[in-house]
This record gives structure tokens, C-alpha cells and sequence, in this order.
């Protein structure tokens, strides 16, 4: 590929037709038409990308296609690519060679050694990269000396700035509260919101659409642009802090929208067509991703974004509450002896069987019970784990049947299963979200495994989860906590049912 | 030179309506493209499309070989790097995430 890039490049730094062009009146006739003709095959060419992105966009969509779907895709984006360098406007190679070694190279490591439990966090990170070339670009054609900086260039200039530098904070704060990283012992998970934050996001948001007009209608204020720059990067922090850690999928998926749009933004800049298409292209269908997402958890996109979901405010009261309250412990031989007397199973992973990459132990658990014609099924909710289909993506490296996957539809079937287990999963199992209007998750549809006969749940201490909200599952008396790291617990079972 | 002037703006305003007219359809069509889908692959969608936003490759592509001086040397080079990144990252991991839906 790199190669072939080469070459292309080299004939794009070859003069042109415009080159002789102006020998003679009779010459130059000739070299319009050419140019012409160049133009219209370029047109043509993007056109042909945008098609292929369209089609592996829909194909991604279906379990069946998706794979192929995703090449498809990386075809078109090809093709664009090698349009452009095609196009007569590139003048020189190397820095543009530079950029695709480093930043491919940073790509294909990345790509290569994320564990599938840091995949969240990495496609927030692609995604913050995204936006923050369609910055870059947008910044450049403003101070570019060689072109004219037009009223309607700079309206576009601005939004790609606005969106792309909203995409690249946004998306650095959901990395950071994705992976659980604390500033001065804070913990960046939790909402954290000044008081008045909403007033004072609007007021920015309307104080840098202000920007962009007085820079359309003013195209020469440089200091407008400097402080676009400025307050874009710092309203995609201000908007992204107060939404907690658990909704950051819903978060980067609308991330992933908005540098859609960015890039469709820098697409009016350049006049390019085939920018405009896919840049909205996945504008459009990335909001609609986002809308799916917020629909498996019973919630509104208003309702996520306006944040503040997930708070510690409880811990206090939620300490107290404890008290009285008593949790029953099981080891692991018992946990056996519990399961080899059941028919039926369902096991619940969440983020906790990723973290301790259970998933394997975990399908040789169901096999070995299978074997024992004990029932088993999985339940798997549409937002375990941190990112929709986390679970599915772990349980399909584990060689899990498919068809052994349930999705909400077993909940009337709960009361008739013998055991369920709980494997690091908390939020989505929280009777309170049924139970409980004064819950912060109330609404939220759930596992209903306390009405089945007996719950285990494996887990590494009582600590609220990644939500930050209590779990009165934990003590049900039908409960019983199997404390300790999922792999090496199940593991422990998994050689107690063989032995026995 | 007035005459010059108009021509330039209708020129102008032309490509613009033209590219709204684009914007516009490529949006309804975005919604469109995706009616349903299994939460299983809401993840490898995700990534997916963010693939595909890396389209601003194209925008960073031009002013990189572009005959801007330093501006094209250092914006070029980020923004090529930046782009680079989300398209080669966000394929090879849309891929790696797929692979692991074998069919039984």
C-alpha cells in the first residue's frame, strides 16, 4: 500500500498540464479541458469512496456482514486517500509520508496490544484523535497566507474548530474517567459539576456561536478565532465532567458524532464533497447509535448528558445503612457443592469478569455444568461491562455458544432457575432500580436475579460499583457473596466440581 | 470589476448551495443506514464509524502537500498524524473486535 501511495505521489508532484498550459491560447484551451476531466474523475472517485462507506457502514450493522462491512469501509477510505493524493493540490511528499508513518504506527500498536477490557477507553482515544485533525486542518486554512479567507470559509472554519476541539477534550475526559484515574485523590469517574455548571455551558456555547458569526462577518479578527480555539477546547471538559463514569459508552458515542460532523465542517471549508458526505455521514448515524444506546437503558440522551448520574453522595448513608444488615460468605467448595445440586443456571457477568479476564474459566464453568445436563444460560444486559456489548465480545473469545446468550427477554423465567451468578457485574443486577424510586437508577431495566432461588454473586468487596450506587442484592438472604478475584474463584470451583 | 466581483459570489454561492444540498442528503441518509442493531455489536459500530470519521485524513492530506510553508509543515504533520491514528487505530481494533464473532 505504501508503495503504491509512493508512486501516486510522485506523479502528483509531476507538472501538471497547467505547466505548458501557458505556452499558447490554443495550449491553455487544452489544459482547462484537462484539468476539467481530472476533476470530474476526482469527483467521480470520491463519490465511489463515499459509496463504500455507506455500504460498510450498513453492513456493520448486521451480525453476519459486519466483518466484511468494516473492510469495505477501510476500501473506500482508501480510495479517498489515494484521491486526494492524486489531486493536483499536493506539492510535496514528505511531510505527509512523516505524518502516516508516525501516526500509523501509533495506530496499528495501539490497535494490536489493547486488552479487549481497555476497548472503551482506546475507541475514545481514536476517536479524540479524529476531531482534533479536523481542528488542525480547520486552524490551518485560517492562517493558511495563500488563501482568501471568505465570510462563509470562516463560518465553516469556526464549527470545525468548535466541534473538533469539543470532540478532542470530550473525548481525553472520557478516557480518563474510563479508566478510573483520580486527580489529588478525586476519583474523575464520579460527576463532577461546578455549582450552576448547566447555566454557565450555555452561556459559553452561546458566547462561541457568537464568536463564529462575528468571525464570519469579520474574517480578519484573528484574536475570534484564538479564543474559539480556546473555549471550544474548554466546553468539551465542562460538558463531559458532570456525566458519570458509567454512561461514558453513551458519551463517546456522541463523541463520535460530533467528529463526524467536524469533519464535515472542514469539508465546507475545502469544498470537498467527499468530506461533506462521510462526515455526515457518520454525524447522522453515530446520533442514532447514541439514541439505540440510551434506549437500552431506559433513559433519555437529555437525561445522560445533563449528567450528574451516579454520584457518591450516599456514601455516608449508604455506611450507615450497612449496619444491621448481614452478608452471607461462601468459599468455593461450597459454591460447588451449591451448583452440582442445581438444574438450572444463569450466569450475569459484568466489568469485574473482564478486569480479572474470567471470560475463559468462566465458558469452561458452563461447559462442564452443560456436560452435567444443568441448564445454563447467560444473561447478558445491553450496558454490562462499560461499553454496549462489551460482555458478548469477551463471551465470543471464549468460544460461548451464541445461542446460550439471553438478553432481558429471560426475566420471567427467573423465578423458576435454581442458581444465578453474579460474576462481577452490580449495577445491572440492583433490585433498586426496580424497586426504588428515590434510586439514582430507578427506571433502568435489570436482571431480576433475587427472585431466583439462590444468588451468588462473585465480587471483590462490597464497594459500591462503577456507578457508585449501593446494592441491597448483597444482602437478600437468598444471597450469598463469594469474595475474591472472579478468575481465580471460579477457577477454584471450576477444579472443586472436577474433584468431586 | 464590479461585474468580476458578482461572478465570483455567484460562483460561490452555487458550490455552496451544491455542498448544502449534499450535507443535507448525506444526513438523512446517516439515519437511515442504521435502523436496528444488536447490542452485540454496539461496541464494534462504535469503533467502526469512528473509523470512517477519520475522512478528515482527506482535509489534513491537503494541507500537508500543500504550499503553505511552515503552516503545511507543522499542521500539516499533525493533523496527517492525528487523522492517521483514528483511521489505522479504529479499523485494525473494528476488526480485531469482529474476529472475535466466530460462528459456531
Amino acid at each position: 500500500m505504501l508503495t503504491t501511495s509512493l508512486l501516486l505521489l510522485a506523479q502528483a508532484a509531476a507538472p501538471g498540464p497547467e505547466a505548458a498550459a501557458d505556452a499558447s491560447d490554443a495550449l491553455t484551451q487544452i489544459g482547462r479541458q484537462d484539468s476539467a476531466l481530472l476533476k470530474f474523475v476526482v469527483d467521480l472517485a470520491y463519490l465511489f469512496a463515499a459509496v463504500l462507506l455507506v455500504f460498510g457502514l450498513k453492513m456493520l450493522a448486521s451480525p453476519r456482514t459486519a466483518r466484511r462491512g468494516n473492510m469495505v469501509a477501510a476500501v473506500g477510505m482508501l480510495i479517498a486517500i489515494v484521491v486526494t493524493l492524486l489531486d493536483q493540490q499536493i506539492v510535496g511528499p514528505w511531510v505527509i509520508l512523516a505524518g502516516v508513518i508516525v501516526g500509523g504506527l501509533i495506530g496499528m500498536v495501539a490497535a494490536r496490544t489493547v486488552p479487549m477490557t481497555g476497548m472503551p477507553e482506546m475507541v475514545a482515544l481514536f476517536n479524540g484523535s479524529g476531531g482534533a485533525a479536523s481542528a488542525v486542518v480547520a486552524i490551518a486554512e485560517y492562517w493558511n497566507p495563500g488563501s482568501v479567507v471568505r465570510g462563509d470559509l470562516t463560518f465553516s472554519i469556526g464549527l470545525s474548530i468548535l466541534i473538533g476541539m469539543v470532540t478532542v477534550t470530550g473525548s481525553l475526559v472520557a478516557f480518563a474517567k474510563l479508566r478510573g484515574m483520580t486527580i489529588a485523590g478525586v476519583r474523575l469517574g464520579n460527576p463532577l459539576a461546578l455549582p450552576g455548571q448547566h447555566v454557565i455551558n450555555l452561556v459559553l456555547i452561546l458566547f462561541v456561536l457568537g464568536l463564529i458569526v462575528y468571525l464570519t462577518g469579520t474574517p480578519g479578527a484573528t484574536w475570534a478565532a484564538v479564543l474559539i480555539i480556546v473555549v471550544a477546547a474548554l466546553l468539551g471538559v465542562l460538558l463531559t465532567a458532570p456525566i458519570g463514569g458509567a454512561d461514558m459508552p453513551v458519551v463517546v458515542s456522541l463523541l463520535n458524532s460530533y467528529s463526524g460532523l467536524a469533519a464535515c465542517a472542514t469539508g465546507f471549508v475545502l469544498e470537498n464533497t467527499g468530506l461533506i458526505v462521510s462526515g455526515s455521514l457518520v454525524g447522522a448515524s453515530g446520533l442514532i447509535l447514541t439514541q439505540i444506546m440510551c434506549k437500552a437503558m431506559d433513559r433519555s440522551l437529555l437525561n445522560v448528558l445533563a449528567g450528574g448520574f451516579g454520584q457518591d453522595t450516599a456514601a455516608a448513608g449508604g455506611t450507615e445503612a450497612r449496619e444491621g444488615l448481614t452478608v452471607r460468605k461462601m468459599g468455593a467448595e461450597e459454591a460447588a457443592m451449591v451448583l452440582e445440586a442445581a438444574q438450572s443456571l444463569v450466569i450475569v457477568p459484568g466489568y469485574g469478569m473482564a478486569v480479572a479476564q474470567a471470560q475463559h474459566i468462566v465458558a469452561e464453568l458452563a461447559d462442564l455444568l452443560r456436560d452435567r445436563d444443568v441448564n445454563v444460560m447467560f444473561g447478558i444486559h445491553p450496558v454490562a461491562g462499560r461499553m454496549p456489548g462489551h460482555m458478548n465480545v469477551l463471551l465470543a473469545e471464549a468460544n460461548v455458544d451464541y445461542e446460550l446468550l439471553r438478553d432481558l427477554d429471560c426475566n420471567p423465567e427467573m423465578p423458576q432457575i435454581d442458581v444465578a451468578l453474579v460474576v462481577g457485574a452490580n449495577d445491572v443486577v440492583n433490585p433498586d432500580a426496580r424497586d426504588n424510586p428515590g434510586s439514582q437508577i430507578y427506571g433502568m431495566p435489570i436482571f431480576d436475579v433475587d427472585r431466583c432461588k439462590t444468588v451468588m454473586v462473585c465480587k471483590r468487596s462490597l464497594n459500591p460499583g462503577f456507578a457508585g450506587i449501593e446494592n441491597p442484592l448483597f444482602f437478600k438472604e437468598n444471597t450469598t457473596m463469594l469474595f475474591g478475584d472472579a478468575k481465580k474463584m471460579i477457577t477454584e470451583i471450576v477444579s472443586e466440581l472436577k474433584s468431586a | 470589476m464590479d461585474l468580476l466581483v458578482a461572478q465570483l459570489d455567484n460562483e460561490m454561492l452555487t458550490s455552496l448551495g451544491r455542498n448544502l444540498g449534499v450535507f443535507i442528503l448525506a444526513i438523512l441518509l446517516g439515519f437511515e443506514v442504521i435502523v436496528k442493531v444488536p447490542p452485540t455489536l454496539h461496541t464494534p459500530l462504535m469503533s467502526g464509524s469512528n473509523a470512517i470519521s477519520g475522512i478528515s485524513i482527506v482535509g489534513a492530506l491537503l494541507v500537508a502537500g500543500g504550499d503553505f510553508g511552515w503552516i503545511s509543515i507543522v499542521f500539516g504533520f499533525l493533523a496527517v498524524t492525528f487523522a492517521t491514528i483514528n483511521v489505522v487505530g479504529g479499523f485494525l481494533v473494528t476488526d480485531r473486535m469482529l474476529a472475535m464473532f466466530k460462528r459456531r
